[in-house]
Formats: structure tokens, sequence, C-alpha cells
């Protein structure tokens, strides 16, 4: 069984969604607590600005839940970086017990999959789940340097320059985590480190289908089916493969990387990515949704290419990886 | 005239790099090693240094006309110098251009940060 | 679905980059490049300089120009619009040297900067000095 039901209560008790200056121009503008006013976000390298755009996160999300640090048992994250330094130097003033995590851009819900496991056993109450990403720490580690001159494909996605932190408590009222469907790795041999989203899609599609039939529920069941950076032409792909799969994505499915930026006026092509996008897209648009109970039941499906440009120069294939996580309201 | 013909010769130049990234998988890295390497190729066989007496900086501005100063540059250091030639006269010929990329490089560097887009 | 059957559909549905336009503009920015190249070449010329050391000092001044818009945050601007355009011109070089050399200044000037100036150009340099030798042992042989 991939999917893990959460039977004991465990709740989002905060939340909070930082993003550069770019994304604060987006459709989504509105919905995040903190806009930096440039990327460097007033320190003088890009992983420092990722750090801080981690530890604003956390200090924002405990600041709205009234709470201090030493009230955290447990911290789960991770970001796109080497040795994961956006997440690990954003959180090392806080002094909280920390699990660093990578799964690409899937970190955000193998944060909040393993955060709601580990608070339904009972031992702990409070736990965060928090991933970050910035587009020019990872533009030098994966691609070219920020002057060089080179075009992009339209098939290339734009990484999000975010981080967003959950707090979840165990037990308490609100919006709740029901269940998660860990994912495996899928591999469809495509090379090409500029159309990830195709790369992702059946690692996607593998994980909702499993999720579906491990709740024995259909897509009409969700007020919202939330891939995490499949951009749209990986978008496009995914309804392909599902379609395959017998299973209709309508209306109710989206995907972060494409909310997040207004693809036609910003030059993002394909859409946004990266650990943060998902990140910040559901903790500053969707989380809020679910508070209101304007949605009942939410599926958020964080997708990561397991790659690097090392593996890609030795002739390696990407490969997808997507968890589930399932939020439910009131 | 010399304008117009530079113009036209360097433009299909790039126009050959422009149809290989889009129809190609070949990175930019690979394609500026081909450019330089054809340049030089083309500069043994003689087909080069024509298209060079043609058309001005058309030809030596892109990149082929890097391998062509480098060909160009061993072929007479070979006459001059013989065997020592063979390696002293690509990078003779080229030093001007490298030594200014090296130098403006660096103080681009010291001087001017990465800006956002 | 297989692999194959996979990659064959992802590429068959992939949007393509407009060829049309990018060869356009390609055309019009390299042969900009090249006659700003042209007209340096003139001056120097007229400037009583021989063939060869005129077009030396054409290639620098090329190699600098490149260097400075690259530092005024401007040629990866250009290379937007003018991919190849702006690629295969030795201004395309220099920003292949200045663009690291800015972007790794934060690591240090020697283990940063200095090492890594060349990640981009460096096979250029590699490859054209072996291209190089072997046209030397060819003129050598055929002496």
């Amino acid at each position: 069984m991939q999917t893990l039901f959460i039977k004991t209560p465990v709740t989002v008790e905060a939340h909070a969604a930082v993003v550069g200056k770019k994304e604060g121009e987006g459709p989504l503008r509105d919905c995040f607590d903190l806009v930096a006013e440039d990327i460097f976000f007033g320190e003088n390298t890009f992983e420092k600005a990722e750090s801080k755009f981690v530890s604003q996160a956390i200090n924002l999300t405990l600041k709205k839940a009234g709470l201090k640090p030493d009230a955290i048992d447990l911290l789960f994250g991770g970001d796109l970086l080497n040795q994961c330094i956006g997440t690990s130097y954003g959180i090392r003033s806080f002094e909280i017990p920390f699990l660093g995590l990578y799964g690409a851009c899937s970190t955000m819900a193998e944060s909040l999959a393993l955060a709601s496991v580990t608070l339904s056993c009972g031992q702990i109450s409070r736990a965060i789940a928090v991933t970050s990403s910035h587009y020019y720490s990872a533009e030098r580690q994966y691609r070219f340097p920020i002057e060089y001159g080179g075009q992009r494909p339209p098939t290339a996605q734009w990484t999000v320059s975010g981080s967003g932190a959950v707090l979840l408590k165990n037990g308490g009222r609100g919006v709740r985590v029901t269940s998660v469907t860990i994912g495996k790795m899928l591999d469809f041999g495509i090379t090409d480190a500029n159309n990830m989203g195709p790369a992702m899609a059946p690692a996607f599609v593998d994980t909702l289908k499993t999720h579906l039939k491990d709740t024995h529920r259909k897509v009409s069941d969700y007020d919202l089916i939330l891939s995490g950076d499949l951009g749209s032409f990986g978008m496009e792909m995914a309804r392909e493969l599902a379609k395959d799969e017998g299973i209709f994505l309508g209306e109710n499915y989206a995907d972060c990387g494409c909310l997040m930026f207004d693809l036609k006026r910003q030059d993002v092509h394909a859409g946004g990515s990266g650990c943060g996008c998902s990140a910040t897209v559901f903790c500053g648009a969707i989380l809020p949704e679910l508070e209101s109970g304007k949605y009942r039941r939410v599926l958020l499906i964080s997708t990561g290419a397991l790659m690097s440009p090392t593996a890609i120069q030795q002739g390696e294939s990407i490969c997808g990886i997507a968890h589930a996580v399932c939020f439910e309201g009131e | 005239m010399d304008y117009l013909k530079a113009f036209i010769v360097g433009g299909v130049l790039c126009v050959i790099g422009q149809v290989l990234i889009d129809r190609t998988r070949l990175t930019p890295a690979r394609i500026l090693v081909g450019y330089v390497v054809a340049g030089a190729i083309l500069t043994l066989i003689g087909v080069y240094d024509p298209l060079v007496q043609f058309a001005g900086a058309g030809a030596t501005v892109p990149l082929t006309g890097f391998g062509y100063c480098l060909a160009n540059g061993v072929k007479e250091a070979v006459e001059k110098q013989g065997f020592l030639g063979i390696f002293t006269g690509g990078l003779t010929a080229t030093a001007g251009g490298i030594a200014v990329a090296i130098l403006c490089g660096f103080l681009a560097g010291l001087f001017s940060k990465p800006k956002a887009k | 679905m297989t692999q194959e059957a996979y990659r064959n559909r992802v590429k068959a549905a992939a949007p393509k980059s407009p060829l049309g336009k990018n060869i356009v503009m390609a055309f019009l920015f390299g042969g900009g490049i090249c006659t700003v190249g042209q007209a340096f070449l003139n001056w120097y010329l007229s400037m009583g300089l021989p063939q060869k050391s005129a077009s030396s000092y054409t290639s620098m001044t090329m190699v600098f120009l490149g260097a400075l818009l690259t530092a005024l945050h401007v040629y990866d601007r250009l290379a937007k619009h003018g991919g190849a355009g702006t690629l295969v011109p030795i201004t395309g070089f220099a920003n292949a040297v200045a663009s690291p050399a800015m972007e790794f200044r934060a690591e240090g000037v020697v283990l940063g900067m200095s090492a890594k100036m060349f990640i981009i150009a460096g096979p250029v340099i590699v490859c054209g000095t072996l291209a190089s030798i072997f046209c030397g042992l060819c003129y050598f042989v055929v002496r």
C-alpha cells in the first residue's frame, strides 16, 4: 500500500509564503505574505537570499501561530541546492530539531507527508514543513551564469524564487491532512533538462492513479487536484497520460507552475518550477481557500525531477517522482 | 560595399549556428567548439582565406575567424620556426584576443555584479 | 507505454522554437555585429596599421565591447533576441568569459572568479589549440 491514512487529526495551524519580485508581479501577487523588494533580499549572494526566504517564511508562520521556535518539535525541509544549503542555513538560528530532505521539486509534498505521518504517531505536537528555491541560485548550479546570453526553448521553466512553510499540529481543528501517497521513481527516458514537465508527468499520473485506487475515490471527489510544477506542456502530457489510464482531468485540475506566473506576459516560457513553486502557491493561494471553506478537499501532488547536471552529462535520463498529500477542510 | 559583404557573410554564419541550436540537441558550448575547429580546418584546406579576403570582418568576427587566426598563425610560425611553430603559432596569433578577454572578464567580475532580469 | 513510445509522443507534441523568426534575428544581429567589426577594421586600416595588426586590434576591440556590454547587463538581453547572432561572433566569446567571472565573484577572486572564468569558453581554447597543433603538423609535413 502506497497510501498512508492519517487517522488521528493532524491540522494546519499556520502557514506563510515569501516570494521574490517577479513572483510578486504575477497573478497571485496578493496571496503572499511577503514579497522581496529585490532578488538579493538584502543579502550579497543568491544562496544567502534563498536562506533568507526560508527564515522569513518560518518567522512569519511562527508569528501567525503566536509561537516561539522552541514550541516546534521537528522541522522537515529541503531545497534544490547542493547539500540543501538553502534550508539548512535558513533555519540555523531557530534551533529546531531538523530533518533535511531532497526530493527535487517534490520536496514540499515529501516534507508535508513526513511531518503528518510523524505527528500522527502522537509523540510530538508540532512540526513545520518548509521548502525553498531561488531562480538565480538554481540557474548557476544547474545551467548558466546569469549574464550569459542564451536562448531558452519554449519548454523551459522558470524556477520560482520563494519559500513556503506550513505548521502542522497534532489534534486541533481546521484543515486536516487525511492521507498521503508516496510516489515511485519513474524513468521514461527524457534527457532534455530544458523539458522537465514531460519527464515528471508519468510520475504525477502514477501517483494520482495509485492515490485514487487506494482511497476508492474519483477525480470529481476533489475540489482541486494540484500538480507541483509540470508547466504548460507537462500539464498537456499529464492530461493525455491520465486519459490513457481512464482518468479524466477536467476543470478541477491545475498546476502550481502555471498558476504562479502569467505565461503570456512574464516571459517564463512553460511556467514556474522548483521546490518553492508548489510550496508558495499552496501556502499562499490554496490553503486560505481550504480554511475559508471554498475548497473542501484538495490533493497536492508535488512533482520532482531527480537529476543533476553531472548525471545528465554522463548521459543519464531524468527520473520523475511525485508525492500526494490530501487536505480536507472542516 | 565591404560593410554589406561583412553583414551578409557574418549574418549567414550566425544563421547556421541558429539552425544548429534550434534543430539539433547541440549545446551552445559545443557549437562554439565546432565553429573554432571548423574555422581552423577550413583554413587548412584553403577554403576560409578567400572568404576572409571577400568579407573581411564578416569572416573574422564570427568564431570561425578565431579558428582561421589559429590556423593562419600556425602556418606562418611553421614557415619561420619549423617544428617549434607547430606549438607556438596558434596561441601566439590569438594571444591578443584571449588576453583582452581575460583582462576584461576579470574587470567585469571585479566591478559588476549579476543583475536580476 | 514504453520509454520509446513516450519519448516520441513528447517529441511530436513539444512546442518548437520559432525557427523562422530566430533565423531572421540571428542574421540581423550577427550581420550587425560583423558590420561594427568591419567599421573598426576599416578605421584601424585607415590609421595605417598593417592588415594583420588591424585585424588583431579589431578582435580585441570586439572582445572588449562584448565584455563591457556583459558588465553593463546588456549582452544577455541582446542575446535573448539575437540567439546565435550574438553567440557566434567573438563578442559572444567575451560574454562567455565575463559572465562566469561576474557570477563566481561571490566565491572569491582566486577560487571563484579566476577558476571559473573559462567554464564555458574553456573548451573553445582547448579544442582550438588542439586544432591549431593539428594544422601545424599538416603544414610541417607538406612544407
